[in-house]
């Protein structure tokens, strides 16, 4: 019931925030993140409370489940379910939807319920992506993150905000419509094997489907989450909609869009398809590391300091590609902590932009320079936060990256050492950054105020988070360590099912 | 005993009448002329049916005349009403000039 | 006792986090108190560690600390673990004695400057980083106080970070020691995965089951090598050590003298017995070290920066140690260390001390006769500069170099080649310190200094050359009449290949050999500096002269070559790329269905007989489908 509960509330609130508007659009502001605060404490009781079924760490068991026939003739049910990995990436999309709110409350000044309305809209849809265990749903959820987004960026963006938004929404179309064609064969071979047509995650984890069209199918999985996630070749819409949506909005794409992108390779593509995974490992790892580089290749290049952002992103997530399809447990552990890490860094990175946008009216690094005495405070976090990004030992991103690639080294050497150029090339960009924005003569655009009160509580639970991590990753790593071992037994045909 | 029109020459003529029509259609420019020339496809496709219901020995094809006299009347009655309108907005009577929903 | 080790480097983060959040709001004087303060609080902690530790275990042996279970991920288990043995006391009490004496010199040094509280805060960082290097007891652990001592670099050379040059030298120095960073992940990676731990013990007694040579020890060997060249500033890698001396002067007598320069030599003397299994790669670190000691001393000779020219020799004397530890002798390399450590900082600091009064001055050419205003800082100074150069009979330190020496020509394989290499070096060495020392201080007076230097920055410099002069007492004393010292505690955790002199008399000869080259090439500089000074200028007019004298001023080239090879195409690279190639494929593809678009367009043209010509014609086309097939 309980998940049921931060859906309804987390869609009531953005109602209620819509509505709200016509007395002020501070009142919408305190709507929106009054849900979010009760989504935070629904999410801590969730954790708190023991699991339902069989024993917290053996895989296939769900700590809180709901079940409910939806359309019934179809075979698809309303059916929730977290295990610790969803509730980790729940815990991320709660914190930095409060994180988006905050950096949006003076930043946002036209139609603010609206704003919050899609906001909510996108987290209610990612909150679903990640407890959905009925593929129908899934994909219900999946779509629905990206209208609510698509708004945010075409509304509220910067200049080019028409092109990005469209280029976003039809790229990740395009990558979606091979999964709905999968998501459907699989139903129908499933029913045709069995007589049980449904649509729901445990019944077709353990179908047996033919090697050819498994193939197809697994594919038809790899490339919605290609492009979400997003690997090199398809990752054009990102740098596009990011530097475009306004700071709220980024923070939610590059903090948790993507990550739904990876959460869809770890609890679908990979389970789902444990065969055709393998054999496209070998692609998918190449994959990543291509990403890895050329990614920190981009970002070195960009003039727009939320574009150069933008691009750390494609590098990070290489990093999560390469770890999830070396399939050792270090390499998949690495990868989830990378998801935490990345969120959390890369969000603050954008809030950090954001920053400098609003008081500088400039995100162009030819433009900007020498801030650091003008406001130490934003140099200090964003500081922080470039060494977070360039994987400073002792923070959160070093422990993930480290830990992919020392998995990834067992499996592949050769890969594991060309991307640990990325630890060189990612300090090439996150310095250059410091240097062009803080660092040298003072470029005196504006005289602007440091950071406030609620700016810097918000980068303090930042912070806070990314040293946590990167000191004492171990409550991470048992939460997520069901789903990664389940990763590890594969399960073939309907003897193996685990859980029901 | 009356003489009967053979159907093949009696479709032929339908088919004659049909196609001037639509060259009528086709190349006039003057709406009234093209409406006309709608009518005559109309009588055309009439004649055929008419012919058609005399080869079957049925009274259908004179039947389906009268169905198609009034959708011609309906068409004409609505058609010549746009007719007016359009000579009221661009103050020509000429189709060419009617041609602003493009691109 | 003992268990309070995990103080010693927590006093200084303690220091740092107490720093970084409110270093601006509190005074000059509550920041002194809180940096110098934990750093002597640190190194008086580490001293009593250390004494007990000595007491408890004389011969040598190991203490471990367990702090907390860093992560747990089936096999991979690291934990923060500090470990305690001969090598890391030695370390730590170098590391915090130093460190606690640049601190009290930076109180006076710094006081003017606005950064106040940042620059004590990054400096404890760096203290606290260092210390958790050396102790370390897993290379993991021993990576993440590697990569922090690497950022405190960054921070501190880039200090004066309005100055863009400053900024750009750090990136440099960053950017380079992250390439070599890069090859010790891998190493690390290499090392798990063959072996199933990075417990630095549990390494070592692994590896002796492999036979000498193997490509697992070879390759790991090589990566740890490319890492510790890189943060040691040796040869391939040493670009980055001259423009950091844009950083402040603390900053280069603690970071780039001190203390992080020589992490490299700590990792290849922690990893003995890796690089024993490794005898290439051992001998690559000897060649590394030969050449990179002379070739140093080469371009130290043509500097007229006060601190460039010790940066250059701190280049060449850690070539030494890495000479050193490429023949096995490792205890000799570690006691080189500690010496270094005294007198390169005390070096430093006068330097910092002549450079304020002079009122930033740097080029020793425009400086003069400061041996009557700045007395006290003449005889500090040139009383480490002997030491350096290796004199006798005011310091008794002379002999860290010669030790090295005596076990490069002792170990065979072309150890008499390396031998005359480090005894030009030695002859360079002596040259160039006191041609700085008779330039700076002897002769003509161009610049009068203003002021007088405070107490604060002559005592800490005073203590430090006083301490360089007499560190080396001990091993003096087993050289003379074998009192077992220093030397032989230090192989208690490394041990190595024993080679001794067969006659004492022979060691005698050496020894006077040593003193005798440092004595002439004393000479020489004051020949060609005090006497003659003409001699040198005519000697660099000429055009061989100019143009060997341009290439030992700019390192030898390496920097051009990086530049040209690296630097500017991976910019000019990106930078075309800047609209990401890949994109144009959707570009395209955008392109094209709006061409499309248009091209289909066509046809709505408004023109209503069209309209019906194309339904007249579809249905013709349609109805003519049906009725053939």
């Amino acid at each position: 019931m309980i998940l049921l509960w931060l859906l309804m509330v987390t869609v009531a609130g953005a109602l209620v925030a819509w509505a709200l508007d016509r007395w002020s659009g501070r009142a919408s502001r305190w709507a929106a993140l009054v849900a979010l605060l009760v989504d935070a404490v629904l999410l801590a009781i969730a954790w708190a409370q023991p699991p339902r079924t069989g024993p917290l760490m053996s895989p296939g068991t769900w700590l809180h489940e709901l079940n409910y026939p939806w359309i019934g003739p179809f075979g698809v049910s309303f059916h929730l379910g977290v295990d610790g990995l969803s509730l980790l990436l729940l815990a991320l999309t709660v914190f930095l939807g409060i994180v988006a709110v905050s950096a949006s409350w003076t930043e946002i000044q036209d139609r603010v319920g609206a704003f919050h309305l899609s906001l909510l809209l996108t987290l209610a849809g990612i909150i679903g992506v990640f407890t959905a265990l009925d593929l129908f749903l899934f994909y219900f959820f999946w779509e629905l993150m990206l209208i609510p987004m698509y708004f945010l960026i075409a509304i509220w963006g910067h200049e080019n905000r028409a092109d990005a938004a469209i280029k976003f929404f039809l790229f990740t179309q395009a990558g979606s419509l091979p999964m709905f064609v999968a998501i459907v064969v699989l139903f129908v071979i499933h029913g045709h094997a069995t007589g049980i047509y449904s649509f729901d995650y445990q019944q077709l984890l353990g179908a047996a489907v033919p090697g050819s069209i498994s193939f197809w199918l697994m594919l038809g999985f790899f490339g919605a989450f290609a492009v979400k996630l997003p690997v090199v070749g398809v990752h054009t819409w990102l740098p596009d909609a990011h530097t475009e949506a306004p700071t709220g909005g980024s923070v939610i794409l590059a903090g948790l869009l993507l990550k739904t992108g990876a959460y869809g390779f770890l609890r679908f593509a990979l389970p789902l398809f444990p065969a055709d995974s393998e054999e496209i490992a070998p692609v998918a790892m190449v994959l990543g590391t291509a990403g890895i580089l050329y990614g920190a290749f981009l970002a070195f290049a960009q003039q727009d300091a939320k574009r150069l952002v933008a691009y750390t992103s494609v590098s990070h997530l290489g990093f999560v590609l390469l770890g999830i399809y070396a399939g050792t447990p270090l390499a998949l552990q690495g990868a989830i902590v990378i998801l935490l890490a990345h969120g959390l860094s890369t969000g603050g990175l954008f809030v950090v932009v954001g920053a400098l946008q609003e008081r500088f009216h400039s995100r162009r690094l030819d433009e900007l320079g020498g801030l650091w005495a003008a406001t130490p405070r934003l140099g200090g976090v964003a500081l922080f936060l470039a060494l977070a990004s360039l994987g400073l030992p002792g923070l959160a991103n070093f422990v993930g990256e480290f830990l992919v690639l020392m998995g990834t080294f067992a499996v592949s050497p050769t890969l594991a050492a060309i991307s640990a150029l990325g630890f060189l090339l990612s300090s090439v960009y996150s310095l250059w950054l410091m240097y062009r924005v803080f660092q040298g003569p003072e470029c005196h655009l504006r005289v602007a105020p440091d950071l406030g009160l609620r700016e810097m509580v918000v980068f303090g639970f930042i912070i806070a988070g990314i040293v946590w991590l990167g000191v004492y990753p171990q409550p991470v790593l048992d939460a997520a360590r069901p789903q990664v071992e389940s990763l590890l037994t594969p399960t073939t045909g309907p003897a193996s099912m685990t859980g029901r | 005993m009356t003489a009967m029109v053979p159907t093949a020459v009696g479709l032929a003529i339908a088919a004659v009448l049909f196609c001037t029509g639509l060259v009528g259609v086709l190349v006039r420019r003057n709406i009234i002329i093209i409406l006309l020339s709608i009518e005559m496809m109309f009588n055309a496709c009439g004649l055929a049916f008419v012919f058609a219901g005399s080869y079957w020995l049925q009274p259908d094809g004179q039947v389906m005349y009268f169905f198609i006299l009034t959708v011609a009347a309906a068409e004409v009655s609505v058609g010549l009403s746009l007719v007016l309108q359009m000579y009221r907005q661009f103050g020509s009577l000429d189709v060419n000039t009617v041609n602003r929903m493009r691109g | 006792m003992l268990s309070l080790l995990w103080l010693v480097p927590a006093l200084p983060m303690a220091g740092f986090l107490i720093l970084a959040l409110g270093g601006r709001r509190l005074p000059h004087r509550a920041v002194s108190a809180v940096a110098v303060g934990s750093t002597g609080l640190s190194a008086a902690i580490a001293i009593l560690v250390s004494a007990t530790h000595l007491r408890l275990a004389p011969g040598g042996g190991t203490y471990s600390q367990t702090l907390w279970q860093w992560m747990r991920v089936g096999d991979f288990a690291p934990s923060v673990t500090l470990s305690l043995d001969a090598l890391s006391l030695t370390m730590m009490v170098v590391v915090t004695v130093v460190g606690f004496l640049i601190h009290v010199y930076s109180i006076a040094f710094m006081a003017a400057d606005e950064g106040y509280g940042r620059f004590f805060a990054y400096m404890n960082l760096f203290v606290a980083s260092m210390l958790m290097l050396v102790l370390a007891d897993n290379l993991l652990l021993l990576y993440v106080g590697w990569e922090g001592v690497g950022l405190c670099s960054y921070l501190l050379i880039g200090f004066w970070y309005k100055d863009r040059d400053n900024v750009r030298a750090a990136l440099k120095a960053f950017w380079v020691t992250r390439a070599g960073d890069t090859a010790f992940a891998i190493g690390i990676f290499l090392l798990f995965t063959s072996l199933g731990t990075l417990r630095i013990q549990t390494i070592l007694e692994d590896i002796a089951g492999y036979p000498a040579g193997a490509p697992l020890c070879n390759a790991a060997a090589a990566l740890l090598l490319a890492g510790a060249v890189a943060k040691s500033a040796q040869l391939p890698l040493h670009v980055w050590l001259p423009d950091a001396m844009a950083g402040p002067t603390p900053v280069s007598a603690l970071i780039h003298a001190a203390t992080m320069v020589t992490a490299g030599v700590y990792l290849i003397g922690r990893m003995h017995a890796l690089f024993l299994k490794a005898p290439t790669v051992l001998f690559v670190v000897a060649i590394i070290g030969a050449a990179t000691l002379l070739l140093a001393a080469f371009s130290a000779m043509t500097q007229h920066d006060l601190k460039r020219i010790l940066a250059y020799s701190t280049i060449s004397q850690i070539g030494y140690m890495f000479l050193a530890l490429g023949v096995g002798a490792w205890a000799a390399a570690l006691s080189h260390f500690v010496t270094h450590a005294f007198f390169k900082s005390a070096l430093f600091l006068g330097a910092g001390v002549v450079i304020q009064a002079l009122g930033g001055e740097h080029d020793i050419f425009r400086m003069g006769g400061l041996r009557r205003r700045l007395p006290m800082t003449f005889q500090a100074f040139t009383l480490a500069a002997l030491t350096l150069a290796a004199v006798p009979p005011l310091t008794l330190t002379f002999n860290s170099k010669d030790l090295i020496l005596n076990q490069v020509w002792l170990s065979g394989r072309g150890g008499i080649v390396l031998w005359t290499l480090g005894m030009a070096g030695a002859f360079l060495t002596a040259l160039y310190t006191f041609r700085m020392v008779f330039v700076v201080f002897l002769g003509p007076e161009p610049m009068k200094p203003v002021g007088k230097p405070s107490l604060w920055m002559l005592v800490p410099f005073a203590v430090l050359s006083g301490l360089g002069a007499v560190i080396g007492a001990p091993e003096l004393l087993n050289a003379l009449s074998g009192v077992t010292g220093f030397y032989h505690y230090l192989n208690s955790a490394m041990s190595g290949p024993a080679r001794e002199f067969g006659l004492r008399e022979t060691e005698w000869v050496f020894q006077a050999v040593y003193v005798a080259v440092s004595l002439i090439g004393i000479a020489l500089a004051y020949y060609l500096y005090e006497l003659a000074p003409a001699l040198v200028r005519s000697m660099t007019a000429t055009r061989v002269g100019s143009r060997l004298h341009r290439m030992l001023f700019v390192g030898w080239g390496f920097d051009w070559l990086y530049r040209r090879l690296i630097g500017v195409p991976y910019v000019r690279l990106a930078r075309l790329n800047r609209g990401d190639v890949v994109d144009l494929l959707y570009v395209a593809v955008a392109r094209i269905s709006r061409g499309v678009n248009i091209l289909l367009s066509r046809t709505v043209n408004g023109n209503v007989r069209w309209y019906v010509a194309g339904v007249a014609a579809g249905a013709v086309i349609v109805l003519g489908l049906a009725v053939l097939l």
